[in-house]
């Protein structure tokens, strides 16, 4: 299953009804969700091209999906699977190696617990 | 005719006779290169590594081991994970971006003897259909009619212009919703979008895993043919990489498609559909009549469902893929200021690294997957984009070999014509091909003709699952019929 890219702040209001349009307030905790910071003076139009996007999906609600399953693969299969055991790593270096911040063997990033 | 603009199959059987060497032949393509700055298509140049692997081929193929893309000059779009070689889907983000390691398709071309003249430019992170997302700058069509600067499409863009403007022999593409056919389409070339499983994903940087596949952008079907076969592999580090052995390509044109059954799907035929695409199909379809082929109406009736289906599916599955850029791991950092914490560092980072087209899908993502709309936009997403498998299905039960549509609804438009139109008209370039990638069949662009303006048009096959054989054995009877022979004139 897919998820929000990072665990979430805010949940978005609970509802079954799809809304014809997003409002700033939306568009800001969408923004927060995806931890892209938008100032303050473009929600607006953030949030008008939102909302025309998602006005362009919602003829996808006049298909009849009764009893169709969602797809989740091309071609019936499954996919492989292995022993549960290590066949790679050891080069602690090259994982490093691109970090725009790394110290003693570990990516170093600003203070997280208080 | 200089050595640059030689075809793959011209070029292997020259060097495997002995007239050229590899060497000769990736030299001229650099100097090709060098003069074509204006295309801005190479966002990485690797002079350096294509004449060692040049002489390496040249090696390879006077011992009598060489497989038919040794000593092929190729470029890479900058997808792909290429070692110690900067790889960053043209996005900010990935600035200075090395990887450690090669991806499975870079791997088998260099593995069969190929050689990289470089990176290619794209839309960034493959969102885009006109190659003007990228952070290196639009890349610009070798097609010219007038004072504009034209778009090759794109996610494709780079490779589509580099091969259209022989710079390379064949360049790797990757496909989405349509980035390898439209570009093809856009530039007067051939691109293959293979059988979802095909071809491994493994390197190639993701935009939506369920539907990117890479396949070859070349100057005709048989180099096409040549390409794939070396691309594709079964490969245990792709978990979706299908377990299907990969058929000689090549062998299978035999240009022979009589007692063939072709399907013209009527829902194709799109209201506004300018005159010259309508009349470019009736001509193709007539190619194929001609040759032999049975000439079937048939209906796809989810079509117009397609696209917004696609607008659910792959920026939801982007949401999800480009969580891991928080410039952390590796590519760009913002500049934090005092008293910034870890998600300040992530939400100025994404902010600056990302452009405005890739926030948007990544929002839009984050939006169709969150909390209570799950159900309402993902999941009948994907309920739809089962109902648009299940056409093609039906379509292929009844008998149906291939399947021939337009390409693209239009020829290239200019750089900046878009520019302040609403995102989802630019989303509209994908009508004919994101279908394709929903239900994971191949299709391949064929150019068949020029608009009133001059400029190229191309026509799309559909084929079966695992037939891309049969597939590019249609694709080479269509080429053959239309003789599409033009090149653009040379203006950079």
């Amino acid at each position: 299953m897919l998820e929000s890219p990072a665990p979430a702040r805010y949940t978005l209001p609970k509802t079954t009804e799809i809304p014809m349009s997003i409002d700033i307030d939306t568009a800001r905790k969408v923004a927060h969700l995806a931890r892209i910071a938008v100032p303050e003076a473009e929600l607006p139009k953030l949030a008008e091209q939102l909302s025309g996007i998602l006005t362009f999906m919602e003829q996808l609600n006049e298909v009849d999906v009764e009893g169709v399953e969602p797809m989740t693969s091309v071609t019936p299969m499954r996919l492989k699977r292995r022993a549960d055991a290590v066949t790679d790593g050891g080069y602690q270096d090259k994982i490093l190696k691109n970090a725009p911040d790394a110290r003693e063997g570990f990516f170093a990033v600003p203070k997280v617990v208080e | 005719m200089s050595l640059n603009s030689l075809t793959i199959a011209g070029a292997r059987d020259a060097l495997r006779k002995g007239d050229v060497t590899s060497v000769e032949i990736t030299e001229s393509c650099l100097a090709a290169i060098d003069a074509a700055d204006a295309l801005n298509a190479f966002c990485a140049k690797t002079p350096e590594i294509a004449l060692a692997q040049a002489a390496a081929a040249d090696a390879r193929i006077k011992a009598g081991d060489a497989p038919a893309m040794c000593g092929i000059p190729l470029g890479i779009k900058d997808l792909f994970c290429t070692k110690g070689v900067a790889s960053q889907a043209a996005s900010r983000i990935l600035e200075g971006f090395k990887p450690e390691y090669e991806s499975t398709v870079t791997q088998n071309l260099w593995d069969a003897g190929a050689v990289m003249l470089g990176k290619l430019s794209m839309d960034e992170f493959a969102m885009g259909s006109s190659n003007e997302t990228a952070c290196y700058g639009p890349v610009v069509n070798p097609w010219k009619v007038d004072d504009r600067a034209l778009t090759p499409g794109g996610s494709s863009g780079g490779s589509a212009s580099a091969v259209a403007a022989d710079l390379c022999l064949g360049a790797t593409g990757t496909d989405t919703g349509g980035s390898i056919r439209q570009p093809a389409a856009f530039t007067g070339i051939v691109g293959i979008k293979p059988t979802y499983g095909r071809v491994s994903r493994w390197g190639v940087i993701a935009f939506a895993s369920s539907l990117d596949q890479a396949g070859p952008m070349t100057k005709t079907v048989r180099d096409a043919a040549i390409m794939l076969g070396a691309m594709a592999s079964v490969d245990p580090k792709d978990s979706t990489s299908a377990d299907i052995p990969v058929p000689d390509f090549e062998a299978a044109l035999t240009g022979d498609i009589r007692g063939k059954k072709i399907g013209i799907p009527r829902e194709y035929r799109m209201d506004g559909m300018p005159a010259e695409i309508e009349k470019l199909w009736a001509e193709g379809t007539a190619m194929l009549r001609d040759a032999g082929a049975e000439i079937v109406d048939i209906s796809l009736p989810h079509t117009k469902y397609a696209l917004p289906a696609y607008y659910v599916i792959a920026p939801a599955e982007a949401s999800s893929n480009l969580a891991r850029y928080d410039g952390v791991r590796y590519g760009h950092r913002a500049k934090l200021g005092a008293g910034d914490g870890i998600v300040e560092m992530y939400e100025k980072t994404r902010a600056e690294g990302f452009g405005p087209e890739v926030q948007r899908r990544i929002m839009v993502g984050t939006y169709v997957l969150s909390a209570g709309f799950y159900d309402a936009y993902y999941n009948r997403a994907r309920r739809v984009r089962a109902l648009i498998k299940r056409d093609f299905d039906l379509a292929f039960e009844a008998g149906i070999d291939a399947i021939l549509t337009p390409a693209t609804p239009s020829s290239a438009f200019g750089l900046g014509e878009m520019q302040d139109a609403d995102p989802v008209a630019m989303y509209l370039n994908d009508v004919f091909t994101v279908t394709v990638n929903l239900a994971g069949l191949p299709g391949i662009s064929v150019p068949v003709g020029l608009d009133a303006k001059g400029l190229p048009l191309g026509l799309q096959l559909i084929g079966r699952p695992w037939a891309e054989g049969d597939l590019l054995n249609h694709a080479y009877v269509l080429e053959k019929a239309a003789g599409f022979a033009s090149k653009p004139g040379r203006w950079w």
